[in-house]
């Protein structure tokens, strides 16, 4: 029915074709590499998230567009570094002492926006004492703190006023990379150390430390105020926005086309009932009952799909497609199908409903946008599936954490971006399947 | 084997699709019989009734009045399966073969829907059904015009398959409603030879639809020429042919420019004027406005009843088969009495 060699005439229908195919692959990878439970866990800002995400970060590309050369998150942990970088000497019968040397290169062009070590301890009564030791690349060393770790302990040399005294800065993220020979606040590039000293005062206790130096950039999209990363939720947000699209678009025009086919096909009172019920139908306030059903009953975006889908069953397709089933009804092979004996079932099904796909499946493809869009809408509303990962919820974070004010153009850009390729990809694509099922259109 | 009595199909007109406005009286009082293994031709211009006629004997209409028998079922009161049984007894061909085709089935679908919906549940059974008929329709080689779609074919194979179809059942009566009418005239001979083969070979009773007169030699015994919903002349072919009576009648022999009628050139007008309404049908008889030969007070006030004519050569009565509603007619059998006595 549709030769390849019939779309190639529409270059426009190629960009189309390979926007979809693109979102296909987008999602595919996304469902392949992250599975649906760490999706949503990642969603959720787990642990791991709050531990090693920055926050606000922007995405790494923006590096290529400034000369400040945005550090990324740089992580360093005890845990695994090499043996040599860890030494235990003892100190008295009952006294340990373990050093943890960890250096890392600094090749950026501005401060690490947030630093915070983690330290965790093993012990029966007595904690250990770890004192922390920054020595910048001139070699200068820092006193930076000194911690008695009771199991899991967070510490934030920011936050510690002794620390603070030491340093001629705002902050010890400015501070430990402050360049002294420089009038302007530059951080000095070249290798850290960060020396870890700690007493250890029993047999089998020990300590270990991470230290995270969270980015100012972060991943191909960045992260939220809540330290996710935004690609989790643009990657996931694909083959949702893709099925909540397609299901609605193809379900509500197959409804609309059976109805229409029904209604014109019977006639009489069939007929009317099935127009006053569009009539009716077209009238009702959607949003705002949307919003009820979002707020009373659930925000799942499945049941919204599926409210989206009641509400549109009876929509304005009914009238459009009626309108095309009317002229078909009247051709010749419909009534020679009733004259060998097809009942009304079959003349809907297999003699008026195919008539009409050529016009209807263009429309299909055009509709779909439109649908991304409804979700989109609604969790701009505050309806936005609660736990599921969406473009719409992206947007709403963005909007409702005045990104734009702020500065995280990114953050309501990426999903935009996404949602525009949608409507393009599509509406190419719609626009050249029409022009080849239903040629005669091409001369109006 | 079919007899169409007192038949009326009348459609309903609305106003602004709500209000009543009267009806169109598209059949309007129709008779006749017609014997199985028959040939019948019906003529008459277009708007005339011939399709309504033909789709309420298909019982795709309901009769607004009259019976149509079909032997021995009453052909108005039919539903459900015994409505399609009765269907499936007569086959129906159109005038539009491409429109009559379902554009996006392939010929074996098209062929095979009738099977499929009369219960011809073995696929094999149904395979070799369609071979038999597309052999017999000169539809060949049959492999490859199976899997081609309505538009691959030129209009004389879109005929031959709207044919097969409504052969594959095996009806006792086959409606055509205009079979040629839009096909060139290179294949219009054909395609009614193949017909009038099929009619032979299965015995079938056919009804054949023209507006043109020239064609209906090719087939029919039987002939009755409408107008106006009514039928106003029934003869065997070759004595409508010779012997025209009905004004009408005339007119058309004239305008299909037959060379076999006799009486072509004595009637050289092509009457004036347009169809009547079939809304508000002239009073008398329907034909009265336009026929030149129109007695006034009589044929514009009293509808004239069919009656048997007397024959121009030798005064007697065409085997009592040949009738005609024209009041002048029944002046004719006056004067002939006022002759003889
Ligand atoms: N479904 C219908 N509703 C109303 N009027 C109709 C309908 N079908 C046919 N007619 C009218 O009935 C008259 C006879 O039509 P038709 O039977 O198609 O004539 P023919 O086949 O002789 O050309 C025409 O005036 C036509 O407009
Ligand atoms: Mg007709």
């Amino acid at each position: 029915m549709i030769r390849w060699s019939e779309i190639r005439q529409y270059p426009s229908a190629i960009v189309g074709l390979a926007i979809i195919f693109g979102f296909i692959l987008l999602a595919l990878y996304a469902v392949i590499t992250i599975p649906y439970s760490e999706a949503l866990e990642r969603w959720r800002g787990g642990e791991a998230v709050v531990e090693n995400n920055p926050r606000n970060a922007r995405p790494t590309w923006v590096n290529w567009f400034n000369q400040e050369n945005l550090p990324p998150t740089l992580i360093l942990d005890s845990r695994e570094l090499p043996e040599t970088a860890i030494s235990y000497t003892t100190i008295s019968d009952d006294i340990e002492e373990k050093v943890i040397t960890m250096s890392f290169d600094y090749e950026y062009a501005s401060f690490v926006p947030e630093l915070t070590f983690f330290i965790e301890a093993d012990f029966i009564e007595k904690q250990p004492f770890v004192e922390i030791f920054w020595v910048t690349p001139n070699g200068e060393e820092i006193r930076a703190g000194e911690v008695t770790p009771g199991g899991q302990e967070i510490y934030r040399p920011t936050q510690d006023d002794r620390v603070m005294r030491r340093v001629e800065a705002n902050s010890a993220e400015v501070g430990f990379f402050l360049d002294p020979s420089l009038a302007e606040p530059t951080p000095q590039k070249g290798t850290y150390q960060v020396r870890l000293v700690g007493l250890i005062f029993e047999e089998e206790s020990d300590f270990e430390a991470k230290l995270v130096m969270y980015g100012a950039v972060h991943g191909i999209a960045g992260t939220d105020h809540l330290r996710r990363d935004i690609s989790v939720a643009l990657l996931w947000g694909t083959p949702i926005a893709m099925a909540f699209g397609l299901v609605a678009a193809l379900v509500i025009t197959a409804a609309n086309m059976i109805i229409a086919a029904t209604s014109v096909w019977y006639g009489g009172w069939v007929d009317s009932a099935i127009q006053r019920v569009t009539d009716v139908n077209l009238i009702l306030p959607g949003l705002p009952l949307l919003i009820l059903i979002g707020t009373l009953y659930s925000r799942s975006i499945w049941v919204i799909l599926g409210m989206v889908i009641a509400l549109n069953i009876f929509g304005g397709g009914v009238k459009t497609y009626r309108s095309i089933f009317l002229q078909t009804r009247e051709l010749p092979y419909i009534e020679a199908a009733q004259a060998y004996g097809a009942g009304s079932r079959r003349i809907i099904f297999r003699y008026l409903i195919p008539r009409v796909i050529p016009l209807v499946i263009p429309a299909l493809v055009t509709s779909v946008p439109a649908f991304v869009f409804t979700e989109a809408t609604l969790a701009l509303l505050g309806l936005g599936d609660p736990v599921l990962p969406t473009w719409g919820k992206v947007i709403e974070n963005a909007r409702s954490q005045g990104a734009l004010f702020n500065g995280y153009y990114y953050w309501m850009l990426e999903p935009a971006v996404l949602m525009m390729l949608v409507g393009v990809g599509f509406s190419l694509v719609g626009f050249a399947l029409d022009r080849i099922f239903n040629p005669k259109l091409r001369e109006i | 084997m079919l007899k169409v009595d007192d038949l009326h199909v009348w459609y309903e007109l609305k106003r602004f699709g709500l209000g009543h406005a009267g009806y169109v009286r598209a059949v309007d009082g129709v008779s006749f019989e017609l014997n199985a293994g028959e040939a019948m031709a019906c003529v008459g211009e277009s708007g005339c009734g011939k399709s309504s006629l033909m789709k309420t004997i298909l019982r795709l209409n309901k009769p607004t009045k009259g019976t149509i028998d079909f032997k021995g079922i009453n052909v108005g009161e039919l539903d459900g399966l015994d409505l399609r049984d009765y269907r499936s007894k007569v086959g129906f061909i159109q005038q539009d073969p491409f429109g009559a085709l379902a554009p996006f089935m392939t010929i074996q679908q098209i062929l095979e829907e009738p099977l499929i919906i009369n219960g011809f549940t073995n696929a094999a059974e149904r395979q070799s059904k369609i071979e038999t008929i597309m052999e017999e329709v000169k539809l060949t080689p049959v492999e490859e015009i199976l899997p081609k779609f309505p538009h691959m074919l030129s209009g004389g194979q879109q005929q031959r398959v709207v044919i097969a179809r409504a052969m594959i059942l095996e009806p006792d009566l086959l409606v055509a409603d205009e079979p040629v009418s839009m096909l060139d005239a290179s294949v219009r001979v054909e395609i009614l030879k193949l017909l009038r083969n099929l009619q032979e070979k299965h015995n079938l009773a056919v009804i054949y639809i023209t507006h043109d007169l020239s064609t209906v030699r090719y087939f029919s015994e039987y002939i009755f020429v409408m107008y106006a919903g009514q039928i106003v002349e029934f003869a065997p072919i070759k004595s409508l042919l010779e012997n025209p009576t009905h004004p009408y009648t005339q007119a058309l022999l004239e305008a299909s420019g037959d060379p076999d009628a006799k009486n072509a050139l004595e009637y050289k007008e092509i009457p004036p004027g347009e169809p009547p309404s079939l809304v508000n049908p002239p009073s008398g008889c329907r034909f009265h406005p336009r026929c030149k030969f129109a007695i006034k007070g009589k044929c514009d006030v009293d509808m004239p009843k069919p009656m048997p004519v007397v024959d121009g050569s030798n005064m007697a009565i065409t085997g009592n088969k040949h009738v005609a509603a024209c009041w002048l007619v029944e002046e004719e059998w006056k004067e002939r009495a006022g002759l003889t006595n």
